[in-house]
């Protein structure tokens, strides 16, 4: 029992911990600065070259042709709203009820195979689900479509969504199910107006994720929605999207075009991030709960 | 329903609600009588988990208008006991529960649950009221959720269950307030007021102060004593003193078996079974 004085005395490789210490954090910090700088150098590159073509004209006028200088992308930037609306309107619905299954009722075989599906589903590299979309609508219809468009970036939202949507019920504490359920409220309100509704806030941002992943989106969009030069916002006729444009422009020899793809690209950021913006306002808790 | 009317402040649709649950009353008059100071019977009553039993052969008559605590040691199937007269077991994968439960004489293990639980409401051994809502949005959840949407009405309703739950003063000036804001024990009674606005006629209590401090649980056995006139109350304790102060009978529980079941006095003063006697006394558990 002589070696308590050990145990509180200071030990004899301290010098080996505390730079093993430091060391670790030093690494933690450079792997973190290493994350933030592709981003901060994205945001600052984007800026530099594309604000200086921003003016009124690119959100007014149409692409002009080669040689002419000015002209916009105004059909582009409503074709992509369209389009990501297209695709909202399949996969957000979709994702969050097929999350609300697999995470409430997932007693059954048939939810895991839900999950297993969407876990491959996300894996799918988009332009297969662009094929894809391409062999079931464009095909039948003889045409590029937004439709067909709209469709292939619905597909590609589902899986996240119903991944986010997923996770974060679970995350809901089960007193909170029974308390609504020992209310003698049924199962489907309390999955929709306390479960759903506790969670909604990180559902919010997983939605937000995938939109703002179909919004960049080029691969899908080139065998469904196209494209196109002209006004056009029928959603059965082909249809011009900012990345798409931002494609045809940076590929292009031309020098005024350049500086209009570096635009588009500025844009797009700049949508993704009002949108972001928007939806974070409009579905703000009241209670402050993130 | 004779005991039911001389209770005092009955909410008027209660009237009604009884006789949905006991449709059989008025034709066997003989039975009439008994049955209806029974709140809850259990014949045979057990439940399993993963086809283990966690509560075997459970028969009990608890009195209307009294209230019932049901003390055991832990895992010993008190809370399996009380979930089950709600139904809430179905929620949980792999259970079974067979036996009867009869509330008010009616069967009810063939019932549809929803209907069930809005006349046997239950209150949580944590204070759990809805995240997302107010304190007004929580009392009245129940009924908003089940489609009753007359403003007006709400106003009444929540200050009626706030004021009935011992609250109201503390927090009348801000129902629209977070309900977290509020304090543990007050949450509590928010949860409690939030399941006496659907008019429950059984409330079922599982350990509702072993989160709380000695003043909250104060008051909360206050509220439990209050009630007694107009519920039936079916309360989960691991706190002996708390059975023997709130309580009318008591049930002992071991390892999924009913060991005793009489009135809380002698229970705790003079028991049958020489098992009940050392866990009252502290010699086990």
């Amino acid at each position: 029992m002589s070696t308590p004085a050990k145990i509180y005395g200071p030990p004899k490789n301290l010098a080996r911990r505390k730079f093993t210490n430091s060391l670790m954090i030093t690494l933690c910090v450079v792997a973190g600065v290493v994350t933030i700088l592709p981003l901060l150098y994205i945001f600052f590159y984007t800026t530099k070259s594309g604000l200086s073509s921003v003016n009124i004209d690119f959100f007014t006028q149409l692409p002009k042709p080669v040689g002419e200088s000015g002209g916009g992308m105004a059909n582009a930037i409503v074709g992509s709203i369209i389009l990501i609306g297209l695709g909202s309107l399949v996969g957000i619905p979709v994702g969050i009820l097929a999350g609300i299954y697999v995470s409430e009722y997932s007693k059954s075989i048939v939810s895991t195979i839900v999950k297993f599906t969407t876990d491959v589903l996300s894996g799918i590299p988009s332009i297969i689900v662009g094929i894809f979309a391409y062999g079931i609508i464009v095909l039948p219809m003889k045409r590029f479509s937004a439709l067909a468009g709209g469709f292939a970036l619905g597909i590609l939202m589902i899986p996240t969504i119903t991944k986010v949507t997923e996770e974060m019920l679970r995350l809901v504490p089960q007193t909170l199910r029974e308390a609504s359920l020992a209310l003698g409220v049924s199962r489907w309100k309390t999955s929709l107006f306390v479960v759903l509704k506790t969670a909604s806030s990180g559902i919010i941002t997983g939605i937000l994720l995938a939109i703002a992943r179909a919004a960049g989106e080029t691969a899908p969009l080139l065998f469904t929605s196209f494209g196109n030069s002209f006004w056009q916002t029928s959603i059965d006729q082909p249809m011009a999207a900012l990345p798409l444009q931002i494609f045809s422009y940076a590929i292009s020899p031309y020098e005024e075009w350049h500086r209009q793809a570096w635009a588009g690209a500025f844009v797009l950021i700049f949508l993704v991030f009002v949108v972001n913006l928007l939806v974070r306002y409009v579905t703000r808790s009241k209670y402050g709960a993130s | 329903m004779e005991l039911r009317n001389e209770s005092v402040k009955m909410p008027e649709a209660a009237a009604d609600d009884t006789e949905i649950l006991n449709p059989d009353h008025d034709q066997d008059d003989a039975e009439t009588d008994k049955a209806s100071k029974i709140a809850v019977q259990t014949e045979s009553l057990s439940v399993f988990f993963n086809e283990r039993p966690a509560i075997e052969d459970i028969s009990l008559k608890l009195r209307r208008n009294r209230v019932t605590a049901i003390i055991g040691p832990s895992g010993c199937g008190k809370s399996t006991f009380l979930r089950a007269l709600n139904l809430m077991h179905e929620m949980t994968p792999k259970s079974r529960v067979i036996g009867r439960i009869r509330i008010h004489g009616k069967d009810i293990t063939s019932s549809s649950s929803v209907d069930v639980r809005k006349k046997v409401g239950m209150v949580f051994q944590k204070p759990n009221p809805f995240p997302t809502m107010s304190i007004y949005d929580n009392v009245v959840a129940g009924l908003r959720l089940n489609g009753k949407r007359r403003n007006s009405e709400l106003d009444e309703i929540v200050e009626r269950n706030l004021k009935h739950a011992g609250l109201w003063e503390e927090v009348k000036d801000r129902l629209k307030a977070p309900a977290l804001s509020l304090s543990g024990g007050q949450q509590q009674r928010l949860c409690i007021s939030r399941t006496i606005a659907v008019n429950p006629e059984i409330i079922l209590m599982d350990e509702p102060t072993s989160a709380l401090d000695p003043i909250s649980t104060a008051k909360i056995e206050e509220l439990i004593y209050n009630f007694k006139s107009e519920y039936s109350i079916i309360i989960v304790t691991h706190n002996m003193q708390q059975a023997a102060r709130v309580s009318d009978s008591t049930a002992f529980l071991y390892l999924g078996k009913l060991i005793e079941f009489s009135k809380t006095r002698r229970m705790f003063t003079n028991p049958k079974e020489k098992l009940t006697e050392e866990y009252v006394t502290g010699k086990f558990g």
